[in-house]
C-alpha cells in the first residue's frame, strides 16, 4: 500500500506546482514538427540536406534538449 | 556463400548466444516467478533501461522496412519514421510515469492488469491483452524477416531439403537460440544482448554515413539522385511533400507515436525500470536513436544513387542488403548482417516476453486456471514465449513477405485501439466499461476494413483527404466511447469499480526498487 510522502518530497511538490507551465515547452515540437508548411522546402540547403531533412533531424536534438530541461528544472 | 563474412556473422550471433545464457546468472533473482522473468524484478537503472528500451524500439523495422521505404515510395513513407521517433518522447515523459507508479503501487505486470482493475471490467482487459497479442504477433515475424534477409545477403542458403521436405534450416537455428536463452533468462537477456546490439549498430551507422556518401560524391549528390526520380514521370516516388499528403504525413508521425507505447513489448521496458525519474531521464536520453533512424533512412537514398540491384525475392526490402554488400569489404558486410540480425533477436525477445506476460496474466490465470500459483504462471509464461515466436517463424515461412510488413503496418493499426482504455484510464475513469468495448471493436472493425479497402496499404482518404487508418479508426473509436457513456449510464449498465486510487499515479507514493547492474552479471 501507499505510504506517506515524506516532508522534503511535499516541499519539492508544492515547487514543483509553481512550475508546472514549463511542461507546455513539450508542445513546441508538435505544433513544429505536426505542420509540413513550416518545413517542407528544398532551400536553403545544409551540407548537400535539403532544409526538409536537415531541419527535421536538428529537430531530434532541439526536442531532446527541451526534455532535458523539463526534467532539469523537475516538472 | 561468402565464408569471410560468415564467420564474422557466427562469431557475434555466438557471442550474445553466450551472453543470453549468463544474463540468467546476473542476479540470482527467483526466475520462477513472473515479475522476476518477465520484468527483471523492477530493478533496471538509466543506462541499463536506455539499452533495453533503445534495443527493444528500434528493430528490423527501422533497419530494414524504413531505409527500403525511402528507397521504394520515398518522403512520405519512409522519412515519418523521423517526426514519429522525435514526438514520442515528450509523450513518453508524460505519460509513462504515472503508468508505472500505478503498476509498480498493484504489481501490474501488464497494460490488460491495469485496465481489469481501472474500469473493473475483465472483458475489457481481455479485449486489451487479445489486441496486444496479435499486434505483436506479426511484428514478432517481421523481426524474424530481419535475420532472413541477412542470412540471404551473406549467400547463406535458406532452405535445405531433407528427405524430401524444404525445411528453413538456417532460420530455425536462429529461432532455437532466441527461444532457448529467452526461456531461461527472461527478460535480462534482452537486456544484456542490447549492449551489444547497440554498439554494433551505432559502429554500423558510423561506417556508412562516412564511407558511403564519400563513394558517391557527398550527400549532395545521394539528395539529387532522389530528387531526379522523383521527377521521373510515373515513378510514385517522392523526395518532398506533395501538399495533398501533409494530412498522411503528420497522422502517421503522430499516430506511430502515439501507439509505440500501447505495444506490450515497450510498456515491458518501462515497467522493469526501478524509479519514476529513469523514465523520464530516457525520454531526454533515447532522442539518439532517433538520430540514428534519421540516418539510417537515408541508407535508402544512398541506394538509390549508388544504382544497386536489389537482393533478388524481397523486393525493395532487398536494396540495403545489396548496398553493404557492395560498399563494403566482406568482412565489414558480416559484422552489418550480424548487427542488423542480433537487432532483430532484441526485440524479437521482448516481444515474446511481452506477449506470455499477457497471455498468462490476463487469459490464462483470468480465464482458465484462476488458482494458478506463482511457480506455474511464470511456468506457463515460458511456454507461450515459446510458441508465440513459433509461430512468428510458421509465419515468415509460409506467408510471402511482402505481406508479412503489411500485416505489422495492421498491427499498428490494432494497437491504438486499446488508446482510450489504456491511456486515457491513466487519467479518467469517466468512459463507461461497455462504451469501452463497443467502441474498441468498432476501431477494429473500422480499421481492419479500411486496410483491405486501400489495398493493404495504411493510409486511406475520409472526406478526400488521406491519412493514416490508425488515426481516423481510433477517432471513430473514441467518439463512440463517448456517446455511449450516457447511454449506458442511463439504461443502468453501470460504471465497473475502481480499485485504484488517485494516489497510485503520484510520484511521491511510488516506492523505488534497489538498483541492479549489468556487472553483476560476471561476478
Amino acid at each position: 500500500m501507499a505510504s506517506r510522502p515524506s516532508d522534503s518530497n511535499r516541499n519539492r511538490n508544492g515547487a514543483r506546482k509553481g512550475r508546472r507551465w514549463f511542461l507546455l515547452l513539450l508542445a513546441v515540437p508538435f505544433i513544429v514538427l505536426l505542420w509540413p508548411p513550416f518545413y517542407n522546402f528544398r532551400d536553403p540547403m545544409l551540407a548537400g540536406f535539403p532544409f526538409f531533412y536537415w531541419f527535421q533531424l536538428l529537430w531530434v536534438v532541439i526536442t531532446a534538449l527541451i526534455t532535458a530541461l523539463v526534467y532539469w528544472l523537475d516538472v | 556463400m561468402n565464408w569471410e563474412a560468415f564467420l564474422v556473422f557466427a562469431f557475434f550471433f555466438i557471442l550474445v548466444t553466450v551472453l543470453g545464457f549468463v544474463a540468467a546468472r546476473w542476479r540470482r533473482g527467483d526466475l520462477s516467478t513472473i515479475s522476476e522473468w518477465g520484468l527483471a524484478g523492477r530493478r533496471f537503472g538509466t543506462v541499463v533501461t536506455w539499452f533495453l528500451l533503445g534495443g527493444d524500439l528500434y528493430t528490423a523495422y527501422t533497419f530494414i522496412a524504413v531505409p527500403a521505404a525511402m528507397y521504394g515510395i520515398g518522403a512520405l513513407n519512409g522519412f515519418f519514421a523521423v517526426p514519429y521517433t522525435i514526438l514520442v518522447y515528450p509523450l513518453i515523459y508524460l505519460i509513462m510515469p504515472r503508468f508505472w507508479s500505478v503498476c509498480k503501487q498493484h504489481n501490474y505486470v501488464t497494460a490488460a492488469d491495469f485496465v481489469k482493475d481501472r474500469f473493473g471490467s475483465r472483458g475489457l482487459a481481455l479485449a486489451v491483452s487479445f489486441t496486444g497479442i496479435l499486434a505483436t504477433m506479426p511484428y514478432i515475424a517481421l523481426q524474424m524477416f530481419g535475420i532472413q534477409i541477412s542470412l540471404a545477403a551473406l549467400g547463406v542458403p535458406l532452405t535445405f531439403n531433407i528427405a524430401g521436405l524444404d525445411i528453413d534450416i538456417p532460420l530455425l537455428v536462429a529461432f532455437l537460440i532466441l527461444a532457448a536463452y529467452t526461456y531461461t533468462s527472461g527478460l535480462r537477456a534482452p537486456a544484456m544482448i542490447a549492449l551489444v546490439k547497440d554498439i554494433m549498430i551505432f559502429i554500423v551507422l558510423f561506417a556508412t554515413i562516412i564511407i558511403i556518401p564519400s563513394k558517391l560524391g557527398g550527400f549532395g549528390n545521394i539528395f539529387s539522385a532522389a530528387q531526379a526520380k522523383a521527377q521521373t514521370p510515373g515513378s510514385g516516388f517522392n523526395d518532398l511533400l506533395a501538399s495533398g499528403n501533409y494530412v498522411a504525413y503528420t497522422t502517421l508521425a503522430l499516430g506511430s507515436a502515439v501507439a509505440l507505447f500501447l505495444y506490450p513489448h515497450s510498456q515491458l521496458g518501462v515497467l522493469a525500470s526501478n524509479e519514476r525519474r529513469v523514465i523520464k531521464r530516457n525520454a531526454a536520453l533515447l532522442p539518439i536513436y532517433s538520430l540514428m533512424l534519421g540516418f539510417l533512412a537515408l541508407l535508402g537514398y544512398m541506394a538509390i544513387a549508388a544504382k544497386v540491384t536489389p537482393l533478388a525475392g524481397f523486393g525493395a526490402n532487398g536494396a540495403i542488403p545489396a548496398l553493404i554488400n557492395q560498399s563494403f569489404p566482406s568482412w565489414f558486410a558480416g559484422f552489418a548482417f550480424a548487427a542488423i540480425s542480433i537487432g532483430a533477436l532484441v526485440p524479437a525477445a521482448a516481444m515474446s516476453i511481452a506477449a506470455a506476460n499477457t497471455f498468462t496474466r490476463n487469459i490464462y490465470v483470468e480465464f482458465i486456471r484462476p488458482k494458478a500459483d506463482l511457480k506455474e504462471e511464470s511456468q506457463v509464461a515460458k511456454l507461450v514465449s515459446f510458441v508465440v515466436k513459433f509461430g512468428a517463424l510458421l509465419f515468415i515461412v509460409y506467408i510471402p513477405t511482402v505481406q508479412v510488413i503489411n500485416y505489422q503496418l495492421l498491427g499498428g493499426i490494432w494497437i491504438m485501439q486499446i488508446l482510450p482504455a489504456v491511456f486515457l484510464g491513466l487519467y479518467t475513469r469517466w468512459f463507461n466499461r461497455w462504451a469501452l468495448l463497443i467502441g474498441w471493436l468498432a476501431g477494429m472493425v473500422a480499421g481492419t476494413t479500411m486496410f483491405i479497402v486501400a489495398g493493404q496499404k495504411s493510409i486511406y482518404a475520409i472526406f478526400g483527404i488521406p491519412m493514416y487508418e490508425a488515426v481516423s479508426a481510433v477517432v471513430l473509436n473514441l467518439v463512440l466511447a463517448a456517446v455511449l457513456t450516457p447511454v449506458f449510464e442511463a439504461i443502468g449498465a453501470r460504471r465497473g469499480s475502481d480499485a485504484t486510487h488517485p494516489s497510485d499515479y503520484l510520484e511521491a507514493y511510488a516506492p523505488v526498487e534497489p538498483l541492479e547492474r549489468g556487472e553483476q552479471a560476471f561476478s
